[in-house]
């Protein structure tokens, strides 16, 4: 089997399952009760938080953990406008984000605020000219994504921040970082940011694991009320294995993130330069630079529609991600790359090959074989 | 004093000679939809059914009577032996929930004619006591808001509502019929209405992977699955047509390609039907609604069997089709985005207007026979 498709998710490290297995079966207290069993849970998040936070390089106080990126970021997105309502009513957001925070911004035009959803240029990054024009000083929450997740572009989050806190100091930045976490450096505190979301399986922890990182100036208000866990923000009982999960896989990052970053760096420019040399026709959405994310390539393969292409690998046991499933009932297709202006042609036939630790150059050889192959035949249908 | 479920067939006590036939194929097909609850209990007697069932199913059992095909209506009822004074109690107990101005009136029936009373006197009688016992009753013999109904047999059955059945006939005392099921919003309801005829439902899915995905494959099954509480056990068979697809794409006019693979569908429907011992193919389709259902067009399918093609739909429009997806659960499930024919074998410009000799010169430069043969050889019966 080879998995390319590690930004819908990823494996789940040995080292994790290990110590999830342990608190499944062993130490499964409740981290609210008073005897030992609950102590010892509390002190599992306390690792748990200890680990993140120095991924992150930041106070273990300020890390909260969730169910993952999309409570994170309807969290993060609601708990920030309800903050600061009283200093205005404007919203900036992206074209581009997760439907996780897009329809966050949704919901709150329809309750009186006013969103601006910022254009991506064609390779998927905002002009920051626009976002210093729609800005004002009523302007209370940007959220804008680190990495996006169908094409990896990586926003400049810094300039983003300065141009924002110059128009309006109390404006809070979030940024949905689930893609970017253990991938690309990040530091909120150097990237000023406010919120930030992350999410444990993708970078190799479990299913259920996520939170935040919120500024320690900021005092966000709970939406979810009930036992005051996670210091009042988030209550009901903690997941412990999958925190303690997630934390282990933090750790993991922090010891071998450069040689990581660097594999997958390398699988990514190998798959470009194969693909440029035998297939022909074909459009990368995705930059082998570093702007772009280390572990998401696109692709638009000419004539083809990505979803038959991805059926015929999962017949080799090859699983990828197409931009845009086949339908002939509507024109769908990822709204990322329809805001990046490609056609609707280049849609359909596009292709989100995504790397993690896992694989090899192997992998990528006999991948890139098998489309090739794939390539040709339907070509053959759809070019007659 | 005992509940039961009285159930009442119609049509089928009309056929004379086959009416044991009719019967037993019902009280078979009864007995299959109730497998699996408690205490069910089945009993014959003139022109009714009296089903015992624990009380914890009770409900359940009324909801799966009412899809079986074949009964006319039921009722929930009190059961009793024949003794009069027991009979007026009930009645006044049954009674006792109404407490603002009703009208009211008892219909009697006394199919046991060694009972003291006739039919009238029991109205008379029970009516006087209700009224003494009663003061919100009211008696109007013409249009009474509620109904009192009591059945003197071996037994005294006493109930005052009436369900509807879906009416029809048990399934299978027609024969079989070979349903070609697609997995869109119309298939199912034909295979309904056919099985509301007494036919027994084998159903055949072709399937294009990797032009479609193993979600419509699955989206079939559901979908079969679904109808089965109406049908009964079905046998489905899933066709490959890849192979089938591809050729005719390759080799014939552009235009005909959809009634070629009509054409084909309906000779592999019609092997499975020989083998299967099935009279009939059951088609979705309404006249004119796609380019394929032309009158023209039909001409062009109809041609290429010999079995007769059963179209339920044909008269009906989209809506009250849908109605009836809906009434039979199907249409959620028949809406999922699983395309039951990918866009890349749709032709562009579709024949309308077909000529059957075109159609069959053009249908002879591929190897029918030998595609045939092969996709049903290797098709994948489900047994459900």
């Amino acid at each position: 089997m080879i998995y390319l498709d590690n930004s819908a998710t990823t494996r789940v490290d040995e080292d994790v399952i290990n110590i999830m297995n342990l608190y499944h079966s062993i130490n499964y207290g409740n981290p609210s009760s008073l005897h030992r069993m609950g102590l010892a849970a509390e002190k599992a998040l306390d690792t748990a938080r200890i680990q993140l936070a120095s991924l992150l390089g930041v106070d273990n106080k300020t890390i909260y953990f969730l169910s993952g990126g999309t409570e994170g970021n309807n969290l993060a997105i609601s708990s920030a406008i309800s903050k600061n309502k009283r200093l205005g009513n404007k919203l900036i957001t992206t074209k581009i984000e997760h439907p996780s925070v897009l329809e966050v911004f949704r919901h709150f035009s329809t309750c009186g605020y006013e969103v601006c959803y910022l254009d991506v240029d064609r390779s998927g990054f905002i002009n920051t000219n626009q976002l210093e024009e729609v800005l004002s000083e009523e302007t209370i929450v940007v959220s804008i994504m680190k990495v996006n997740n169908e094409i990896g572009c990586i926003q400049n989050l810094k300039r983003i921040g300065e141009i924002v806190k110059k128009k309006s100091p109390q404006c809070i930045i979030h940024s949905d970082c689930v893609q970017a976490l253990g991938k690309v450096p990040l530091k909120p505190i150097l990237d000023g940011i406010d919120i930030l979301t992350f999410s444990g399986h993708k970078f190799h922890g479990p299913k259920g694991s996520g939170g935040i990182y919120v500024n320690k100036e900021l005092n966000l208000k709970t939406h979810t009320f009930g036992g005051g866990q996670e210091r009042g923000l988030r209550s009901g009982t903690e997941n412990v294995p999958a925190i303690v999960g997630m934390g282990m896989a933090a750790e993991i990052i922090s010891k071998d993130f450069e040689v990581v970053t660097d594999h997958i760096k390398k699988l990514k420019s190998y798959t470009m330069e194969l693909m440029c040399q035998q297939i022909e026709d074909i459009e990368f959405n995705s930059k082998d630079d570093d702007n772009f994310a280390p572990h998401i390539l696109s692709v638009s393969i000419k004539d083809i529609k990505s979803e038959i292409l991805l059926h015929l690998l999962e017949n080799k046991d090859i699983f990828i991600s197409s931009g845009s499933a086949c339908s002939s009932k509507k024109k769908s297709g990822s709204h990322v790359l329809k805001s990046m202006n490609l056609s609707q042609d280049s849609i359909e036939g596009s292709l989100r090959i995504s790397f993690s630790k896992y694989n090899n150059a192997s992998e990528v050889e006999y991948t890139i074989m098998v489309i090739k192959e794939a390539v040709g035949s339907l070509r053959k249908y759809i070019r007659r | 004093m005992e509940k039961v479920i009285l159930v009442r067939y119609g049509e089928i006590a009309l056929k004379g000679l086959n009416k044991s036939f009719f019967i037993d194929m019902l009280l078979k097909n009864i007995k299959a939809s109730l497998k699996g609850l408690n205490g069910v209990k089945l009993e014959k007697i003139q022109g009714r059914f009296i089903i015992r069932v624990a009380l914890e199913d009770f409900d359940r059992a009324l909801d799966l009577l009412r899809k079986v095909f074949g009964i006319v209506s039921i009722s929930e009822a009190k059961a009793f032996p024949n003794d009069f004074e027991q009979i007026k109690r009930v009645a006044v107990n049954m009674m006792e929930c109404i407490n603002e101005d009703t009208t009211f009136k008892v219909e009697a029936r006394r199919a046991n004619k060694g009972f003291s009373l006739t039919s009238m006197e029991i109205n008379n009688e029970v009516g006087g006591h209700l009224l003494d016992n009663n003061q919100y009753l009211k008696v109007d013999v013409k249009k009474p808001e509620v109904k009192l109904y009591i059945e003197v047999r071996e037994k005294t059955y006493m109930y005052s509502s009436i369900l509807q059945g879906l009416g029809g006939l048990p399934v299978g005392c027609s024969g079989k019929g070979v349903l070609m099921l697609s997995g869109g919003i119309d298939s199912p309801v034909a295979g309904y209405l056919m099985a509301k005829r007494g036919v027994e439902i084998i159903a055949v899915h072709f399937h294009s992977f990797p032009y479609t995905s193993e979600r419509a494959r699955d989206k079939v099954i559901k979908l079969t699955e679904i109808m089965q509480d109406y049908t009964g056990p079905i046998k489905l068979y899933i066709v490959s047509f890849t192979d089938i697809q591809q050729e005719l794409l390759l080799s014939c006019n552009e235009r005909y390609t959809t009634l070629l693979m009509r054409r084909i569908m309906m000779k592999i429907a019609e092997r499975i039907a020989i083998a299967e011992e099935a009279k009939a193919l059951i088609s979705g389709e309404s006249l004119a609604q796609v380019a394929s259902q032309t009158m023209e067009s039909l001409i062009v399918t109809d041609n290429a069997v010999e079995l007769p093609v059963y179209r339920p739909l044909i008269g009906m429009d989209k809506n009250e089709i849908i109605d009836i997806s809906q009434k039979i659960d199907t249409f959620e499930t028949s809406i999922l985005p699983y395309e039951d024919c990918c866009t890349v074998f749709v032709p562009k410009h579709p024949e309308t207007r077909p000529k059957l000799e075109k159609i069959l010169i053009d249908e002879q430069k591929i190897d029918i026979e030998h595609l045939i043969q092969e996709s049903i050889n290797t098709a994948e019966i489900i047994t459900m």
